[in-house]
């Protein structure tokens, strides 16, 4: 790979030479990340909306229980993981440790308090403007979710991007259940930390450029399309 | 619009699916020190090893006490680590079957090029360890537990000084961050040559002191417990411990250069 | 439209036997004894925080009662309401009607067909594919009787449904409750225009403080009220 002193150069030149290795390391955090936030959302939107919807006893204790979890340090959520996947864990049977599956698991746990934190947030302040035409409709509370899910779909795209950021910023976790092994389970932030340590800073730096560039690409995509849907739907 | 979408996502998440789970060649996992994979030591054997083998090696590099848990928790096939009293503890807790020497290389210590401790002409190894103590010179120690650390802890009482005070920083990162955060000190530290030869950010660190014998930095690889752990790969594993110790290997280990510099020493039995 | 089927079995009566609601030990309903009956327009009326709407929502059952019994004396007719504040779905016009039919167990197929022939009635067809949060107020309340037309309602409720309108778009609702009307539907709402109960209620229910002060006819109520409360309140004594 290239080197300057110049971060900036240093990452244009990453990207001008896109190499093989530079191409797979991209690839798979975006892999990871993705699918993580896809799997952390078909369980958190459901999650989230049901606690919006019910109440029963406990209630209180899940939801200060999902915000406080969407402050858990990643490093904690990868001993986890690590402990529940190692071949000495509940899990070791299934050879899971040190694999991109491990990762999708670790950024799982990180991802879902969010979603799902921010989705009943989204679905209970909907709920309240919708409730009573809802029920006068005819509708029972199960058969609100789908409706209110997809009416609160713009605020919902933000929810997403929200975990994805957290996903794809986090180290500390993929660092522990990947293993960071060169062409396997080494994704951006691993990469930058292995070159930090190797005091190769403007390698590091320039990684991390462009990791923000392409954090910053999916956001402006996001934004556009919520923008357009906001002014389209009202 | 509602169709697109749900098609549209569910499409992504298959292909980003697929791409993860792509089709795997034999392999081991080997769990090892992060000073051996930074200085670029794998990449330089590994594929030789791959060509022959049709083995791929993948190396989690950590620090030697999280290497040994990793190994003791059956999560690597393989163990290449530069503690030899720990490693010979770890076979006689029957975590581990068989040890043996597989290269050398050698701790130096670096720091501020003006030298306040000036340990640049000392004697000895202890020598300059008590110069540096009784100057007050900052230090930077890596205090992760790690080989190097415990080779430095074992320097230090040999040399007759309890590292404690101001100057003695320890702090818990592995030998990168440690040699980036000296830097940023004017720290003197403990390092092996190899991550120190390969690092890039010295700033305005030197090599001060190198030579003494105490120094000598020994890697031994083990072959992992069959009875403890009977789900790992033994058969591949040993192939990558045996290929190691051949002459095969011991001379791809000799022939790995930095700079014109050698950085391990083939010393198999 | 299909011909309700309330024109040929009588819509039941809703019965209400002291029926009281109260919130947070503050009580906002009285107990109130009321019948509503037949294919009648009934307007209930009362100034500001009488009790108006939530005496309509406990009638519609988005409101459980303190205490007292509220009941259909007959089987449970089809109902729906119209709010003050449409609640439209982020999605089209169209969608918004075809959205109520796949609830009610419309099969696919026809859902397109009837949805556009309510667009029709209510002459909203040229803005069937506008999404519906943004057409204007009139339009949104017109779509939101398109709605409750889909549904053949045996009882309509109306909460204020014109107060937010200007002019022309209080004529078009009115006219759309005059077409519900003739088709057999009962009509329950609620208003604070005089001149709009005149026009449309055939009774009226007086509501003052949360208490039910008068269920007249209509001519009764407004020639010769029987409540002091209802005699101030037509005469405009009363702030709405």
């Amino acid at each position: 790979m290239p080197a300057s002193d110049n971060a900036f150069l240093t990452a244009l030149q990453l990207i001008l030479h896109m190499d093989g290795d530079l191409f797979s390391i991209v690839s798979l955090s975006l892999q990871v990340s993705l699918v993580a936030v896809a799997l952390a959302a078909l369980a958190g939107l459901p999650l989230g909306a049901a606690l919006a919807l019910w109440r029963f006893p406990g209630r209180n204790a899940v939801i200060i229980a999902l915000n406080a979890l969407m402050g858990l340090p990643p490093v904690v959520a990868g001993l986890c993981v690590y402990l529940l996947l190692s071949r000495a864990g509940p899990l070791g049977e299934w050879g899971l440790l040190f694999s991109p599956t491990a990762m999708v698991v670790a950024q799982w746990v990180l991802v879902l308090p969010i979603i799902a934190s921010l989705t009943r947030q989204q679905v209970e302040a909907l709920h309240g403007e919708y409730a009573e035409q809802l029920q006068s409709l005819g509708l029972s509370t199960a058969r609100m979710m789908p409706t209110l899910l997809w009416d609160a779909r713009i605020g919902l795209v933000t929810v997403m991007l929200a975990g994805f950021g957290r996903a794809s910023a986090e180290v500390g976790a993929v660092m522990i259940v990947g293993g960071n092994i060169e062409g396997v389970t080494r994704v951006m932030t691993t990469s930058i930390v292995l070159e930090t340590s190797k005091g190769n800073l403007p390698m590091a730096l320039g990684l991390g450029i462009i990791l923000l560039a392409l954090v910053t690409l999916i956001n402006a995509m996001a934004h556009l399309m919520g923008e357009t849907a906001k002014r389209r739907l009202g | 619009m509602k169709k697109t979408a749900i098609v549209t996502s569910a499409s992504l998440l298959i292909l980003a699916w697929g791409g993860l789970a792509l089709a795997d060649n034999d392999y081991i996992t080997l769990a090892s020190t992060t000073s051996t994979e930074n200085s670029g030591l794998f990449e330089a054997i590994i594929p030789q090893f791959t060509d022959k083998t049709d083995i791929d090696v993948r190396v989690v590099a950590v620090g030697t006490g999280q290497a040994f848990e990793t190994a003791r928790r059956g999560d690597a096939d393989s163990l290449l680590v530069h503690d030899t009293a720990g490693e010979e503890q770890f076979v006689a807790d029957g975590y581990a079957t068989e040890r043996q020497n597989v290269m050398y290389n050698d701790f130096v210590i670096v720091g501020p090029s003006d030298d306040p401790a000036g340990i640049e002409d000392s004697d000895s190894i202890d020598d300059a360890m008590q110069r540096i103590a009784e100057s007050q010179s900052p230090f930077a120690s890596r205090g992760d537990d790690s080989g190097t650390h415990r080779a430095e802890l074992r320097l230090w009482e040999s040399a007759g000084i309890e590292a404690d005070g101001d100057w003695y920083r320890e702090l818990g990162s592995g030998m990168g961050p440690t040699l980036n955060t000296a830097a940023g000190m004017d720290a003197y530290s403990f390092t092996d040559r190899a991550t120190w030869v390969a690092f890039e950010n010295p700033q305005d660190l030197t090599l001060l002191y190198e030579g003494d014998e105490a120094l000598f930095n020994q890697y031994g690889s083990l072959l992992i417990s069959e009875e403890q752990h009977p789900h790992l790969k033994h058969d591949l594993a040993e192939q990558w411990h045996e290929w190691l110790l051949s002459d095969e290997g011991q001379a791809a280990i000799a022939d790995y250069e930095v700079d014109g510099q050698q950085l391990f020493f083939p010393n198999a039995d | 439209m299909n011909a309700p089927t309330s024109i040929f079995t009588p819509i039941a009566d809703l019965q209400l036997d002291d029926v009281s609601f109260e919130h947070r030990g503050q009580s906002l309903l009285a107990p109130t004894s009321l019948t509503l009956s037949g294919c009648r327009r009934t307007v209930i009326m009362g100034p500001n925080g009488a009790g108006k709407s939530l005496l309509m929502r406990l009638a519609h059952g988005l409101l459980t009662p303190t205490s007292g019994r509220l009941y259909w004396q007959g089987p449970t007719p089809v109902q729906a309401m119209v709010f003050q504040q449409p609640v439209l779905l982020r999605r089209s016009a169209l969608d918004n009607l075809t959205y109520v039919l796949g609830i009610h167990k419309v099969p696919r197929a026809q859902r397109k067909a009837r949805a556009y022939q309510a667009l029709d009635t209510f002459g909203l067809t040229s803005l069937a594919h506008r999404p519906a949060r943004v057409l204007s107020g009139g339009e949104q309340q017109r779509l939101a009787l398109a709605r409750a037309w889909l549904l053949n309602p045996d009882v309509l409720f109306l909460d204020e449904a014109t107060s937010a309108l200007d002019p022309a778009a209080i004529k078009a609702v009115e006219d759309a409750v005059m077409a519900f009307h003739a088709s057999g539907t009962r009509i329950v709402m609620t208003t604070h225009d005089l001149h709009q109960a005149k026009r449309l209620a055939d009774d009226v229910v007086f509501l003052h403080n949360g208490q039910l002060r008068e269920h007249s006819p209509t001519e009764t109520f407004f020639s010769a009220p029987r409540s002091s409360e209802g005699r101030a309140f037509i005469q405009g004594e009363l702030v709405w």
